[in-house]
């Protein structure tokens, strides 16, 4: 979903922007395509570079793969604290972190980062709850970008870009070890004049490999099957432990 | 060294997780207990989401009681019989038990009716297990003097019908109760990812009469086929085994609980027994004070599918 609100943002950047004859104005990848998490997976830089004509300011927005959540919000009852209001929030980015080559303030209007959804401030996170009141609403929004920053799947802070020459950008994006897997969208906004001149989007993959994503895939495809495996492994071990010590 | 968990998605320390199944397999061993009671909470204190370290308890239960079983058999002291009522209790109860997981998982009331089970039977269990070591306290206690048990011995429980006859145990008694102490059982395995011997072991002696020698044998043949089928409906339902961690567990596990078990021959069996109840009320009280105090984010969350 969000990909593809994205590519229709893309366009009407593109739209707008004054056509040129030559190259795009802005180009820009990713060092891996592919982030693996295998059995030792403790977190990953990925660096994200790209080049522009000319001067300007890069902003650069990294989201995770959509999903919906579930806010829950724990009141007392009696002596103990018991989950009672919740919210559903729809198509949350999993993942998201900004990054940009000077503080947004400094060359980006507010209207602009609403609408291109840059900073955890802007974004959308609708709901599917209509009975709640705008306040609680608000308090469940805060709970949820709290919570994800807290794990350091959200980040609020302004990952820096660097850029030589006016032309040339870089920024490592760190990702953490309990990062989500599925496809990431990376958007890179040039602003130039307080406007969006280009746009930008890299997608690629952070997945499980290995023995790790076989037993994933297995436990979730093939539940029941998963489920027998794993008592046969269970009985095969006790029997094994039985048999080694009683010649011990 | 780290290592990723597949199911439980995160990364653990290797030798927290194989320390962690040495210390309880030394315990279980120590004292014959499961230490599935143990564990989960252990667990879950390490980050190990609720519903995860519960299907993966279970799992890793199903190969302790494996090798317990296979020794007691070869000593005879198993009532098969016995085991066999007890178990298709227990399949029933732990087929509702993940049932009402699911249920209370959906809602977001799982982690707690997880602590509040906890707090409950470790509670209970670990403070009459503490009354009981205290010495005098069996003297002291309240009522006419406990009949003495034995085949002659009447109560209601000897009036249920479907009475069958179990050698092994030298009773002659109603199926009704194996089968109910089954179910609870069952039940209690699915929900807090025990193999339920710590509230088993009690009732086969004090409530059935059953021998002494034959309990513990008997109680983990029961063990093995309801945690082995909680293990698999977790499995289909809830996604919520992890073999990787199960497997540590186990490695240190066994080496532990057959450590503990040597040990345990030489210690006064008093002095464990209190020790053990403290271990099990300390558990508890923990668990109940992590559910009155006020947590420090009331909010949480949880990705849907």
């Amino acid at each position: 979903m969000i990909a593809l609100r994205s590519f229709v943002v893309l366009g009407l950047v593109l739209l707008g922007a004054p056509t040129r004859a030559q190259e795009a104005p802005l180009v820009a990848d990713v060092s891996e395509n592919l982030v693996a998490i295998t059995a030792g997976f403790t977190g990953k830089d990925v660096l994200l570079f790209g080049a522009t004509d000319g001067p300007g300011d890069i902003a650069v927005v990294v989201k995770g793969p959509a999903r919906d959540i579930v806010v829950r919000k724990k009141d007392r009852f009696g002596p103990i604290w018991i989950n009672s209001e919740s919210m559903t929030f729809r198509d949350v980015p999993s993942f998201y972190r900004i990054a940009s080559s000077r503080p947004l303030e400094e060359f980006a209007p507010p209207n602009l980062l609403s609408r291109f959804q840059i900073g955890t401030g802007n974004l959308r996170l609708d709901s599917a709850a209509e009975n709640l009141s705008p306040e609680d609403l608000s308090e469940f929004r805060q709970a949820l970008i709290r919570l994800k920053t807290g794990q350091g799947l959200f980040d609020e802070g302004l990952g820096a870009v660097n850029t030589t020459s006016n032309r040339l950008f870089r920024t490592q994006i760190h990702f953490p070890a309990n990062v989500p897997t599925g496809t990431y969208i990376v958007e890179v906004y040039l602003f130039r004049n307080g406007t969006v001149a280009s746009a930008e989007i890299v997608p690629f993959n952070i997945s499980k490999t290995g023995f790790g994503a076989e037993v994933y895939d297995f436990a979730h495809d093939f539940a029941p099957l998963y489920g027998l495996l794993a008592i046969a492994l269970a009985v095969g071990a006790g029997w094994a432990a039985s048999a080694a010590f009683r010649r011990a | 060294m780290q290592i990723y968990l597949p199911i439980a998605e995160m990364s653990v320390n290797v030798f927290l997780i194989l320390g962690m199944g040495g210390a309880v397999g030394f315990l279980s061993g120590l004292f014959g207990v499961g230490g599935g009671f143990l564990m989960t909470p252990l667990l879950i204190f390490i980050g190990v989401p609720p519903a995860v370290a519960v299907g993966t308890g279970a799992n890793q239960i199903v190969a302790s009681s494996v090798s317990g079983v296979l020794s007691h058999l070869r000593r005879g002291n198993v009532d098969l019989r016995m085991g066999a009522v007890l178990t298709a209790g227990g399949l029933a109860g732990s087929a509702l038990g993940v049932w009402l997981f699911s249920i209370l998982r959906s809602q977001g009331h799982i982690d707690l009716t997880i602590s509040i089970s906890y707090v409950i039977f470790l509670g209970v269990i670990g403070g009459f297990m503490l009354w009981e070591s205290l010495p005098g306290a069996i003297k002291k206690s309240p009522g006419p003097a406990p009949v003495a048990r034995g085949p002659g011995r009447h109560t209601w429980i000897h009036g249920l019908p479907f009475k069958m006859r179990f050698h092994k145990s030298k009773l002659y008694i109603s199926a009704i109760m194996p089968l109910g102490l089954g179910f609870v059982v069952g039940v209690l395995a699915a929900i807090m990812g025990v193999g339920g011997g710590f509230i088993m072991v009690p009732a086969m002696i004090y409530l059935l009469g059953m021998p002494t020698q034959v309990v513990i044998g008997t109680s983990l043949l029961q063990i093995i086929f309801v945690t082995a089928v909680t293990t698999f409906l977790q499995s289909s339902i809830n996604q919520s085994v992890d073999v990787v961690l199960a497997m540590l567990l186990l490695l240190t596990g066994v080496i532990g609980a057959e450590a503990g078990a040597r040990i345990a021959g030489k210690l006064k069996s008093e002095q464990m027994r209190s020790l053990l109840a403290l271990l099990v009320l300390s558990v508890a009280i923990e668990l109940a004070v992590g559910l009155a105090i006020k947590p420090a984010d009331l909010y949480s969350f949880e990705a849907g599918r």
